[in-house]
């Protein structure tokens, strides 16, 4: 490896270190309840999933509106994996059913489960869509995910999924322990190291012999296939990878609000996630990142006041009331795509060299206008 | 000599539109053979059954002697067909593979719209063609365990490259090229694949003649470096005429010609399919 690689490499090291550092500092500093923690987690979790669905319409081309489903499995899959049996016999969570299930699992075998299950559910849904040479995969995976919500809340799924009622008491980020000890893990560090394992491992795939078949595909599948890439193989293989770590993220989700209900997984969530990738840029992994956390910053806390009677000191509790916050943040959206029709990182990736050429830029416009 | 491809009776219709009509052609291994025809003669549709990307109507196409792609009319094109020997494979198996299966067996193919993978550089080209031969797995390749198997891939590419004179451009968007040279990359790709036969739609479509004589050689080079055996659709009856071992001429799908270049020019059918063309326009 040259050294200008690996001084590259050694920078972004200790970037995310410091970045760990922070929320560990963070963690220990401020109170648990604070609204940082909230935008932290959530936008971690929905970094993940922004990421998972890039890999596949960013990075494969295939276009799949399934994420809402995907995480429901996962989310389900991990909470009846980890609920304890005690809770499950008692009558506090399954109070109209018998649960069936006699087990339960630690947190780390709950995530690895969620991601299975989205993944099985993708590998099924993959073998007669995939084959197919259009656009279907999106409108297979919007019905998959519609129905399973339906068939989750389903009476005589009641004993698995406890039917149209909450699932709560599994192991959400207050009950997850640092292993073998029973000293609580800090929660916003481990949705951050769940997370950061994952994208990783996405972009370790993304830069390996596979990413660059997948990438082939997305640029020209008659070209992708005369170099002997097998374009049904490969896109089940990004298919499934993608609702693997979509799974994950639902799983996360659930430990993250300590409540799991199938009604939550609408396919608005969906386009949300969508919208976030657009955003963040087709085909940059650290733009959906960036944008998930900007996306959930403002919708959950920035943008607070204006339901609330008062928004950067003005207080006008006619105008800012209750709804008017999607209003504004809707128009946001709205400017966003428009004036950043290829998203904030185009189909780049952030960079040390692109952060200095960004600082330098406004200086220079700067000493222009002067 | 052996022939290393054989095409038998294949015809390749689209809806009534007869694009091939029983087609038999041979290439010997070693050899360079040509295949010309005025515009819409059903060249590159040829190439397109070869390569698995058309399952022709009817024929049975053979590589290294073994048949790899076999049909004959079933359906609603048994009622519609208008070829030839409709009966003659009836009762045999029907071999239709993809694509990528026919370059996992030594068939490499350049197109005659080039068709680079646009948000690629030059070397991710030849990299990605090279996936093909990777033994790696895709919990390996994550985990970089195959690390080993990478390296000597991307030596290969760069290798490859500098064969092709592209080495300078490595790192450039491959679309960024010009002309000439997205050409010259869309072979070094092919040969990524580590092809026995090379196929080539109008590798020489919008080059100067200069670049035209440069690459009668180049292609001469590879094919003495690589061991391979050629077969070629192109325009350009100088480059054609000079380096082409047999030709093969088709005219509305069906085969007019075969021989020698010497006996092709003199060929009076042939003259008057070309002058036909030139009447037209
Ligand atoms: N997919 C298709 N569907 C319908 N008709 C087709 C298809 N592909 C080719 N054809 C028809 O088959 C005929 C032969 O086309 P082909 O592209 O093979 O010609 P060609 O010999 O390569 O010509 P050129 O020198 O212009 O490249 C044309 O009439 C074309 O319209
Ligand atoms: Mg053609």
């Amino acid at each position: 490896m040259d050294r200008a690689k690996r001084n590259h490499l050694i920078r972004i090291f200790i970037a995310i270190a410091v970045v760990y550092l922070a929320i560990l500092v963070l963690e220990f500093t401020l109170r648990p309840t604070n609204i940082l923690f909230t935008v932290l987690r959530k936008g971690a979790i929905y970094s993940l999933v922004a990421v998972s669905m890039n890999l596949l319409n960013g990075f494969t081309g295939l276009f799949s509106l399934g994420q809402a489903g995907f995480m429901l499995l996962g989310a389900y899959t991990y909470a009846i994996f980890t609920m304890p049996v005690s809770v499950k016999e008692s009558e506090r969570v399954y109070k109209y059913y018998e649960c069936i299930v006699g087990f339960d699992t630690g947190a780390f075998i709950g995530l690895i489960a969620a991601g299975l299950v989205a993944a099985f559910f993708a590998f099924l849904i993959g073998l007669p869509v995939l084959r197919l040479k259009s656009d279907y995969l999106a409108i297979a995976t919007l019905g998959f995910a519609e129905i399973l919500r339906a068939i989750f809340q389903w009476d005589v799924l009641g004993p698995l999924t406890n039917g149209a009622n909450l699932l709560r008491e599994y192991k959400d980020l207050t009950r997850i322990t640092l292993p073998f000890t029973d000293i609580p893990f800090p929660p916003t560090l481990f949705v951050f190291i769940v997370v950061g394992i994952c994208i990783l491992l996405i972009v370790l795939l993304i830069n390996s012999s596979y990413g660059r078949a997948f990438k082939a595909i997305r640029d020209d599948e008659t070209a992708a296939e005369a170099m002997g890439i097998n374009l049904f193989r490969h896109k089940e293989l990004s298919f499934v990878i993608s609702s693997f770590f979509a799974g994950v993220s639902g799983a996360l989700l659930a430990a993250f609000q300590y409540t799991v209900q199938a009604q939550q997984f609408k396919s608005m969530m969906t386009y949300e996630i969508l919208l976030i990738v657009v955003i963040g840029g087709i085909g940059s992994i650290s733009g959906s990142c960036i944008a998930s956390f900007l996306y959930i910053a403002l919708s959950e806390w920035w943008l607070r006041g204006l339901d609330m009677g008062r928004f950067l000191g003005i207080d006008a509790p006619d105008l800012f009331r209750s709804g008017f916050r999607r209003l504004v943040f809707s128009v946001i959206i709205m400017i966003i795509v428009l004036f950043f029709s290829k998203g904030i990182m185009g189909d780049k990736e952030l960079s040390f060299e692109r952060m200095k050429g960004f600082v330098k830029g406004i200086g220079r416009k700067k000493g222009v206008s002067k | 000599m052996k022939d290393l491809l054989r095409l038998e009776n294949v015809t390749m219709q689209f809806g009534g539109v007869v694009a091939v009509n029983n087609l038999s052609m041979h290439v010997g291994e070693g050899e360079i053979v040509a295949l010309i025809g005025p515009n819409g003669a059903g060249k590159t549709t040829a190439f397109n059954c070869i390569t698995g990307v058309y399952e022709p109507s009817n024929g049975v196409i053979s590589y290294d002697g073994k048949a790899i792609i076999r049909n004959h009319p079933t359906g609603r094109m048994r009622k519609i067909y208008a070829g030839q020997e409709s009966g003659k494979y009836a009762d045999e198996k029907i071999l239709n593979p993809t694509p990528d299966e026919i370059t996992k067996l030594g068939i490499a193919r350049t197109f005659q719209n080039i068709r680079l993978f646009r948000s690629m550089t030059v070397f991710e080209n030849v990299l990605t063609a090279m996936h093909v031969r990777a033994k790696e797995n895709v919990f390996s390749a994550v985990l970089r365990l195959s690390w080993r198997e990478e390296k000597s891939m991307a030596e290969d590419a760069e290798k490859l490259l500098e064969e092709q004179g592209l080495l300078s451009h490595r790192d450039d968007l491959a679309t960024s090229l010009p002309y000439g040279l997205q050409r010259r990359l869309e072979i070094a790709r092919a040969l990524a694949t580590r092809p026995h036969l090379l196929l080539l739609d109008e590798p020489a479509a919008g080059m100067n003649p200069q670049e035209t004589q440069e690459l009668s050689a180049f292609i001469r080079q590879i094919k003495e470096r690589y061991d391979l055996t050629v077969l070629m659709i192109e325009h350009h009856m100088d480059l054609v005429m000079g380096i082409s071992d047999r030709i093969y001429v088709l005219d509305f799908g069906s085969l007019i010609a075969e021989g020698t270049p010497d006996e092709v020019q003199n060929n009076q059918r042939v003259i008057d399919a070309y002058l036909g063309v030139a009447e037209d326009v």
